[in-house]
């Protein structure tokens, strides 16, 4: 019987009082948002608050809506919500196409978009999604708001910018017309981590790229991306030839591990290849071409 | 600490520690075994119940952060002392062998029929697919899922099957 070591718990009623709660208690409080990946951390001891924080009666800060130009999505949005949300399609089907392949439908009405992104496991599909769309984090302490970059939100594995007395409240992705993005991800089983996937954002304009973005999940990428691959396509001609070198720019750049779930030359593969399917659908999608939904 | 929610209509206080794990307070605090306990790792499915409405892994939720909320277990299916049709679906349709998973497969299968009366087996797949089942390779389980959509009223069902 797996349970967590004893705890103490307490309700956060609003942002302000998460925020006052996670500064009177110190660096040994952390925030509960959905609880997928913190209570399995805890009942295996990889993680061992002294008192946790639950946030899920903060529904103010679960909206997703077009504001400012951005797509913002609030930090306790579902991954369900991400799935099912209109808006979200509409702008960004990568999204819904991450989400599709993420964990399985029960797992979704818990889990958080915001929780997702603070664990930054190496394997999460949403912080490759984010990372594609160069989405940025909105992160609160009781004094300050402040707006990072994902390559500054991303620190490293299981390591954000998000400071112990912080909390990420919300993530905006700028709407930019004449763009489309796509999800590939090959996993072992239903609701699994990826063995690889890869993210792609392109906005088009006459008939060349102005902007790429290649977000990379499970294979070792920095930061969930690999710049060379995304510089070589601006500028081109969304066609084959460009897609097949960002695929090989994005193999070359990142660094998976043979693991349970691959060996390293097969998930390299995977980079390379699924970064060229993500490519080709996104680009199809900036042109307008049909939405092709991945279902 | 102390923890207040309404389980299958009815409200319940305890007292607990708030490490406890929802499926943990539900089968030893209040003895209500139809909600299994399996991986630990909301993996298998089989602690699956209802709250606020929706399906979630009862092993990976505090019954702290019940409090306040809505659960429905698998005892809280049959009403009146008459079988749900996803219930006799299972019947039926020879849906389980074991029986482990057959809770949480009847509280998903539920939810699904509520929103989506008539899903097709792709549906009825996509919707059980947090859930494992190492007896019947999931066919007579879809199978029993369709049957209770065919049988949408409970009263029709019940009328059904005891026809001769």
């Amino acid at each position: 019987m797996q349970v967590p070591a004893p705890v103490e718990y307490e309700r956060a009623r609003s942002v302000e009082d998460a925020l006052a709660l996670l500064e009177r208690r110190g660096p040994e409080a952390r925030l509960l948002a959905g609880g997928h990946s913190l209570l399995p951390m805890m009942k295996l001891r990889l993680a061992r608050p002294q008192v946790l924080i639950d946030v899920n009666e903060l529904s103010d800060l679960a909206y997703i809506r077009v504001e400012g130009g951005d797509l913002r999505i609030g930090a306790m949005a579902r991954h369900r919500d991400l799935l099912e949300s209109p808006v979200a399609w509409e702008h960004f089907p990568i999204m819904r196409e991450a989400e599709t392949v993420i964990a399985d439908p029960l797992v979704r009405n818990r889990g958080t978009v915001g929780g997702s992104l603070c664990q930054a496991d190496p394997n999460e599909d949403l912080s490759a999604v984010f990372a594609a769309l160069k989405a940025q984090a909105v992160i609160r302490s009781t004094s300050e708001s402040r707006v990072v970059s994902m390559d500054q939100f991303h620190q490293g594995p299981y390591t954000t910018a998000v400071g112990p007395a912080e909390m990420l409240v919300e993530l905006r992705v700028p709407i930019r017309p004449g763009s489309g993005s796509a999800y590939e991800k090959v996993e072992r089983r239903v609701g699994d981590w990826p063995v690889g996937a890869a993210g792609a954002f392109l906005r088009l304009d006459a008939g060349r790229v102005a902007e790429a973005g290649i977000g990379l999940a499970a294979v070792g990428a920095e930061h969930f991306r690999v710049p060379a691959a995304e510089e070589s396509l601006v500028g081109e001609e969304p066609v084959e030839e460009a897609f097949t070198e960002a695929g090989r720019l994005a193999a070359e750049g990142c660094h998976p591990v043979t693991d349970q779930r691959g060996p390293a030359d097969y998930k390299r593969h995977l980079a390379y290849e699924l970064t060229r399917r993500a490519l080709r659908r996104a680009a199809a999608r900036a042109r307008g071409e049909g939405d092709q939904p991945c279902r | 600490m102390q923890v207040t929610m309404t389980v299958n209509g009815e409200q319940v206080t305890r007292d607990v520690e708030p490490r406890l794990l929802l499926v943990h307070f539900l089968r030893d605090d209040l003895g209500l075994t139809g909600t299994h306990w399996g991986c630990d790792t909301s993996n298998c499915g089989v602690c699956a119940v209802w709250m606020d409405g929706e399906p979630v892994k009862s092993c990976t939720v505090l019954a702290a952060m019940a409090s306040g909320h809505e659960i429905r277990t698998v005892e809280g299916l049959e009403r009146e002392g008459q079988l749900d049709p996803v219930q006799e679906g299972f019947i039926q349709e020879h849906g389980l062998q074991c029986g482990f998973c057959t809770p949480g497969m009847m509280m998903t299968a539920r939810y699904l029929l509520d929103r989506n009366p008539h899903p097709t087996d792709e549906e009825i797949r996509e919707a059980i697919s947090g859930q494992i089942c190492r007896c019947t390779g999931y066919e007579n389980i879809v199978r029993a899922v369709r049957w209770a959509a065919r049988h949408a009223a409970a009263g029709q069902a019940r009328e059904e099957v005891s026809a001769p």
